[in-house]
């Protein structure tokens, strides 16, 4: 239908036209006003106590007690299950989170802008790996570790960045995707581009060599930090594309543990929910598929806006990492995406597939017809609390999700 | 096509292109007939409602 195309390239436009910068690092209250006490942000569609999965109750109960509304963990988890916290998930308040995806009043996090809509997106500062809250860690070490994040590390990223005139990301991701990142389970290019660039202001705005070299060392540490600078972006990116009427592209997926959820431009804000799939993948010593939890956070933004496993061409390494197979297979992974995806991004290119642009603009009708439902590579967490991540993995976004949406999109353009 | 064609055809070694059933292919290149196997599924995966909507909404 003309009418649909139309709004798809509108769509379209819009998503490539985005200029993302990361512009701040504040306390998460002052960012989202309307994030109050006892309120718990989390990942993926809305979800209850009841229904979250075991990772998602571990980091619920860590950050009840991070915050001071609870004194130990199983106090948090009763007080959980009477319903002392209001749970939502981080999409109804201009935010994403990784895996668990917690976010509360008194995290840092991370401001992205899109300078050319004016809208702004948040998420926490990256952990590192192993037991972390994200993958459902809670013990001393994790909250630790949360509380120099917001102490110390926050606030002078925050200072850094306004120093300057912020970190424009989309020139940054392009250096990113020529230097093997996909931008989801690699990031390592992106992480040390970001601390060459963070760095003179970290230094020049530091007060403590002790904090700056801690702070340098924990950035230039953790291959993932880039993640959430990632996700952040993709969201201000995503959002602007939100409600165009007719138009049938993916603005958002995600995942909770229990329900994978996706939302559409021209259905609104409207989840479309399915169970979660397991994702298939590579363990850490000492961990099997037995220990995994299924499918889990927000970061499948970055597939929802051209990058992670639709960008796979770019990373030959994550296709081991996440036991996608030989690395000559990880182009095959992004010409597939281009199957369901209307457009490429032409400032987003992979050299090694001749330049060709990230697949780009998830169209629900290509989805449901070629039956070929999106790529996203993934962290995989334990099953239980308290343990965190246990491997890394490729899973498909559940095609029921897509053939829900479907049947909605027709009804809102009046065809049946 | 004429038979004579049909048959010239068959004079010299096969080569197939076979869409959407795997079977075919298999049986031939058990018989070391040269197959390139195209990977086909019928539109929404053969469910007739979602196929109408699918025309419908056009792609």
């Amino acid at each position: 239908m003309k009418q649909i195309d139309e709004a798809n390239q509108e769509a379209l436009r819009r998503m490539l036209s985005g200029d993302p910068v990361l512009v701040d690092v504040v306390p998460a209250a002052q960012a989202i006003p309307a994030l109050k006490d006892r309120m718990i942000l989390h990942a993926g569609p809305p979800v209850t106590w009841e229904r979250m999965c075991g990772p998602m109750r571990g980091a619920v109960m860590g950050i009840a007690v991070f915050e001071g509304w609870a004194n130990d963990l199983e106090a948090a988890a009763a007080l959980a299950s009477d319903g002392a916290f209001e749970l939502h998930p981080n999409h109804h308040f201009d935010a994403v989170g990784p895996m668990t995806g917690m976010t509360t009043l008194s995290q840092s996090v991370m401001v992205v802008e899109n300078r050319t809509f004016g809208n702004r997106a948040y998420c926490t500062i990256n952990e590192g790996l192993g037991k972390v809250m994200r993958f459902g860690g809670n013990d001393e070490e994790v909250l630790e570790r949360l509380a120099w994040l917001r102490d110390v590390l926050g606030p002078a990223m925050g200072e850094a960045l306004r120093a300057g005139d912020g970190l424009p990301l989309k020139n940054l991701i392009a250096r990113g995707l020529s230097m093997g990142d996909e931008m989801h389970q690699r990031n390592v290019a992106c992480s040390g581009l970001t601390l060459r660039e963070l760095s003179p202001a970290l230094a020049a705005t530091s007060s403590s060599t002790e904090d700056l070299s801690k702070a340098l060392a924990f950035i230039g540490g953790n291959d993932q930090f880039f993640l959430n600078i990632a996700m952040a972006m993709g969201k201000a990116v995503m959002d602007p594309v939100r409600d165009i009427d007719g138009s049938s592209l993916v603005t958002a997926m995600s995942r909770n543990g229990t329900d994978f959820g996706i939302r559409v431009s021209g259905t609104g804000d409207q989840w479309f929910t399915a169970p979660v799939e397991m994702p298939e993948g590579l363990y850490f010593p000492g961990f099997t598929e037995d220990d995994a939890n299924p499918d889990m956070g927000d970061s499948t933004i970055v597939e929802t806006v051209g990058l992670g496993g639709f960008a796979m061409g770019a990373a030959p390494a994550v296709a081991g990492f996440v036991g996608a197979g030989a690395a000559s297979d990880a182009a095959n992974y992004t010409r597939t995406m281009g199957e369901i995806t209307i457009g490429e991004n032409p400032e987003w290119t992979i050299p090694a597939l001749d330049y060709l642009g990230v697949p780009s603009g998830i169209d629900i009708r290509l989805v449901v017809e070629t039956g070929l439902a999106p790529t996203i590579n993934t962290g995989i967490a334990h099953k239980e609390p308290g343990v965190g991540q246990v491997g890394a993995g490729v899973v498909r976004a559940p095609m029921a999700c897509f053939t829900q949406a479907l049947e909605a999109f027709a009804e809102s353009v009046g065809v049946s | 096509m004429s038979e004579t064609k049909i048959k010239s055809l068959l004079e010299k070694p096969v080569k197939v292109v076979n869409v959407g059933l795997e079977g075919f292919s298999r049986e031939l290149e058990q018989q070391g007939v040269r197959v390139v196997q195209v990977d086909w599924v019928p539109p929404a995966g053969g469910d007739p409602k979602l196929a109408d909507l699918l025309s419908k909404l056009g792609t």
